[in-house]
């Protein structure tokens, strides 16, 4: 069989679970796509590893590894998704923004931007 | 052995075995079955659809002689991870039927990327193994015996430091759930 | 010892003083007294055995080379002739007695060991100015001079009054400073040497090129230290110091360096005509000014002051008509009869709780409470308004004989014109200052009117130093002129200095005028003395005297509405001057004059200079700001918290990446 294939599929479901990463919004969705791109990974594997011929089989063991380690990501990452459900109401991702400028944690630097400017100037006010 | 292998062996770069026809043809319903579930609006869609692209993956493997791997794969994902995806949708409550804000505003960026990168990958693979090509006549590479002998001699402290990362995701998962309940019952 | 050592020693005992004082006196406030009295009298011990041994003599030079510079080098030289001893005694002699009257009259104050510390400072660098033979070296000691007034002018900083006058004192002896040190190098380019030897060689020698512009330039500065007109309105202002730095630096010594800088560096002044033109009617306006100004003045420490500017102009007329010899004369009396004024007004200003002469007036019984201070500052004022046998008389009688001399044409280099303004002048100040000091006398110890609250003893202390000054105002001119005693004239130039018939017999007769005009005036207002209660008395009666003085300076303002004057009918001053009285007692204006001419500009500039960079700069400054701010907000608006924002950009930088490195590949 021509190695093409199984590479092009692989590709083909890596980048369809990539674009489900980038465009879902549910937390779960986005989960489901991380595993098709773990899949598409795995399906590399095995076809490079029948392809070598490898002896020590690394490609398949390192398959099954990756098909346990995906096992115990999403059942990490579930609790933490429900635990955020419960906290906020909702598993959407687009809510999920503490991250940002004016996020949660105060105001950020946009806030105090301001008061150090003014507190400045009323030094330099003083020394003039 | 060596004959059988030759007679059997691809004559040109465009002359499929049946091998390679039923490859591609489990490998378009899966992309399809892939395609669906990330653009469907109905959330348990969504996960059912994977459950068949993950069988189409099975499939695949039992096509490349990786048969335990298959088995494993279904067991695992088609198994356990799909039904805790499944848990995970009921108990965030998500909506039966069609779900207006399934996609984020995202996606066009998501388009893009994905193609990009599909685009790409797709090229590089394609020109970097023009003439390569699978033994697939040859012995069997991913049975059980064969699996279970390198597994268990040229792999085994992996397998056992994943048996304990495993027991680790386990207990995580009950102390994170469990906080969460007796936080519920103090408040 | 050598006598350069011993001469050595003299300005560096009260420097160690100070430099130990300033080091202990927090830590160890038992040595503080000792450290500020022991230094400075053996300082003038020694000031006084350098004399007898420098005698009449010729001049002794010592002299090491201190730093070469390129072009003029600089040396630490001393030079001792009779002027330098002789007045160098004379400093001695008045800062013991104001560190020793200082002990007692700021006994409780917590920075006396920095005040005492700052006066022997002060006192080393007049040594300083007065040994030294190197222009470089005096330009040290003159600054050190201007600094330490400037702290001890401002030791009442709590009050606003002493701060503005420290800053003001600072200021125009400054802008005096300024022109004095350009005429230094200049000076020194002219003669190529620093040495005050070697300066005066080429002046006589007429290998000055541009005297003129070096004399004037030298008397900026003199005008600015010794308190001429027209930089002499920091001096009046300046008595918001505490009374023993008056008697010290305003009296006595910093404002006779000026003086004694002229004196020394006379033939570059002689060398110029115009120099000494501009020099005269310097001297006459200040005199006749300061005369009137006196006259005025409410604060008995602001009439000692314009004394002092008067005093001081019969100085720099005296050299004005080229007679040096009469000038220190005069500076020397001058010295101690007025160190003896000051010291005294302190006392009184204690005695009274107040520095008011309209308050003092009526008070009834001040001349008893304060005795030693009456008597000794009655016989200073004598010798202030030259009457004889007082030491006085006869210093001024000196510096008028100087003048009728140079009026007739007798002097070689000085034209008549000059000699007759400062006779002129002279004789006209003469009556005034008779007016004022008797006008002084009679309002301060002939007061009429109830008791005045009791103040406490007078400290020994104070009293007995009042009466060490008294002798030298008493004795000193009748000695110095007694050939087989002193012979003065020896020790100086050897010009003549003893009273002509003419002109002692002007100057008394005019003195004698200026006393009973005065007396009259005092008598004629009597009534309205009684009919018109005036003034007011802050001070607490157990109070240190210099808190004393602090809350009477501060007080003037708050009860008389002007530093100056008063509204007493009865004031013979206001009678006498009529008219002239309301610009007399400001001082002719000159104050507001500056203010207009000067303050308004530059602080007019300054708040300019404040607006373009708060508004013009700063701008600039936050418009250079405002593009990075704009940047980092466009770019914070990446940071949305999205995480697949943040995934989809890393992954399109990754294929990206991967597209390069293929086509590249």
């Amino acid at each position: 069989m021509h190695l093409a294939y199984p590479a092009v599929l692989a590709v083909l479901l890596f980048s369809i679970g990539l674009y489900g990463v980038l465009g879902r919004r549910n937390a779960i969705l986005v989960l489901m796509s991380v595993e098709l791109m773990l899949n598409a990974v795995n399906l590399n594997l095995v076809a490079f590893d029948v392809w070598l011929r490898d002896t020590l089989h690394a490609g398949q063991a390192l398959t099954l590894f990756t098909i346990t380690i995906a096992a115990a990501e999403i059942g990490i990452g579930l609790a933490i998704v429900l635990l955020v459900y419960r906290n906020r109401g909702s598993s959407d991702v687009d809510r999920l923004t503490d991250l940002a400028e004016n996020g949660l944690a105060g105001t950020g630097p946009a806030g105090a931007g301001s008061t150090p400017d003014a507190a400045a100037d009323e030094k330099a006010e003083a020394t003039a | 052995m060596s004959l059988a292998a030759a007679a059997a062996a691809p004559s040109g770069f465009l002359s499929p075995t049946g091998v390679e026809i039923a490859f591609v043809l489990v490998g378009i319903a899966t992309l399809g079955a892939a395609l669906i579930s990330v653009t469907t609006k109905q959330l348990v869609h969504a996960a059912l659809w994977l459950v068949v692209a993950l069988g189409g993956l099975a499939v695949e493997y039992l096509l490349l002689t990786a048969e335990f791997i298959a088995w494993v794969q279904v067991l695992i994902y088609v198994g356990s991870v799909v039904v805790l995806i499944l848990f995970g949708l009921m108990l965030t409550r998500a909506p039966i039927g069609r779900s207006p804000d399934a996609d984020s505003d995202n996606r066009w960026v998501a388009v893009t990327v994905a193609a990009a990168s599909a685009i790409t990958l797709v090229w590089v693979v394609v020109d970097a193994f023009r003439t390569t090509w699978i033994e697939l006549d040859g012995s069997v590479q991913g049975s059980t015996k064969v699996t279970g002998q390198t597994l268990f001699q040229h792999w085994v402290l992996p397998f056992e430091a994943l048996s304990v990362l495993l027991l680790a995701a386990l207990v995580g998962a009950i102390v994170l759930s469990r906080k969460n309940q007796d936080q519920d019952k103090e408040s | 010892m050598t006598l350069t050592t011993l001469a050595a020693l003299v300005p560096i005992l009260p420097f160690l003083g100070a430099a130990a004082g300033l080091l202990l006196g927090r830590r160890a406030p038992g040595f503080v007294r000792p450290l500020a009295v022991l230094p400075t009298a053996a300082a003038f011990v020694l000031a006084a055995v350098v004399a007898v041994r420098q005698g009449s003599g010729a001049p002794t030079d010592a002299a090491t080379r201190l730093t070469p510079t390129g072009s003029v080098p600089i040396d630490l030289a001393l030079h001792l002739d009779g002027f330098a001893v002789l007045i160098a005694v004379l400093v001695g002699l008045v800062a013991t007695c104001v560190q020793l009257y200082s002990t007692a009259y700021l006994r409780d104050d917590p920075r006396y060991p920095s005040y005492a510390a700052l006066v022997s400072l002060f006192t080393a660098a007049m040594f300083l100015v007065v040994y030294s033979g190197d222009l470089m070296v005096l330009l040290v000691g003159w600054e050190i001079m201007g600094i330490c007034s400037y702290f001890l002018v401002g030791h009442y900083w709590e009050t606003e009054v002493a701060r503005a006058a420290s800053m003001k004192a600072f200021l125009v002896t400054k802008l005096g400073d300024v022109p004095f040190i350009i005429g230094v190098f200049a000076l020194a380019t002219d003669a190529g040497t620093f040495r005050i030897n070697g300066i005066l060689t080429a002046a006589t020698h007429g290998q000055l090129q541009h005297p003129t512009i070096v004399a004037l330039l030298l008397l900026a500065g003199v005008a600015g230290k010794s308190a001429q007109f027209p930089l002499h309105t920091w001096l009046p202002d300046a008595m918001a110091g505490p009374t023993p730095v008056s008697a010290l630096i305003h009296a006595a010594t910093m404002v006779a360096a000026g003086i004694y800088l002229v004196a020394r560096l006379l033939p570059v002044f002689t060398a110029s005509a115009a120099a000494l033109v501009v020099l005269a009617v310097m001297a006459a306006v200040t005199m006749i000014g300061s005369g009137l100004a006196a006259l005025a003045q409410d604060d008995i420490k602001r009439v000692l002051a314009y004394s002092t500017i008067g005093q001081l102009g019969y100085m720099a007329g005296a050299l004005a008509v080229g007679d040096r010899s009469a000038a220190v004369f005069h500076l020397l009396s001058h010295g101690a009869f007025k160190a003896l004024l000051f010291l005294g007004a302190g006392v009184v200003i204690h005695a009274a709780g107040t520095n008011s002469l309209s308050a003092m007036s009526r008070m009834g019984d001040l001349g008893k409470r304060a005795p030693d201070a009456m008597w000794t500052m009655g016989i200073a004022l004598a010798a202030l308004a030259a009457l004889p046998p007082f030491s006085g008389f006869f210093s001024k009688e000196s510096v008028l004989r100087a003048a009728e001399h140079a009026s007739g044409g007798h002097t070689d280099g000085v034209p008549s014109a000059v000699g007759w303004t400062v006779l002129a002048a002279g004789l006209i100040t003469a009556v005034l200052t008779a007016g004022y000091a008797t006008r002084l006398f009679l309002l301060a110890f002939r007061g009429s009117g109830p008791r005045a609250a009791d103040h406490g003893r007078e400290p020994a202390i104070m009293n007995a130093v009042l009466w060490v000054l008294a002798v030298p105002s008493v004795a000193f001119g009748m000695i110095a002129l007694v050939p087989s005693v002193f012979d003065l004239p020896k020790w100086f130039d050897g010009t003549e200095l003893t009273p002509t018939l003419l002109t002692s017999v002007l100057g008394i007769g005019l003195a004698l005028v200026g006393v009973l005009v005065t007396y009259g005036a005092w008598t004629a207002g009597a009534a309205r003395r009684s009919a018109a209660p005036l003034g007011a008395i802050g001070a607490d009666s157990g109070a240190e005297p210099a808190e004393a003085e602090a809350t009477a300076i501060a007080a003037h303002t708050a009860v008389y509405g002007d530093i100056a004057s008063s509204d007493d009918p009865a004031d013979p001053g206001r009678l006498l001057l009529g008219r002239l009285h309301r610009h007399a007692a400001s001082g002719f204006h000159l104050d507001a004059v500056y203010t207009a001419l000067f303050v308004r500009p530059v602080l007019a500039a300054a708040n300019l200079v404040r607006f373009l960079d708060r508004e013009v700069v700063e701008t600039y400054v936050r418009g250079a700001g405002a593009a990075p701010r704009l940047l980092g907000a466009a770019v914070r608006r990446a940071q949305t918290g999205n995480v697949q924002t943040y995934l989809s950009a890393l992954l399109a930088g990754a294929v990206v990446l991967a597209v390069l490195v293929a086509v590249g590949a």
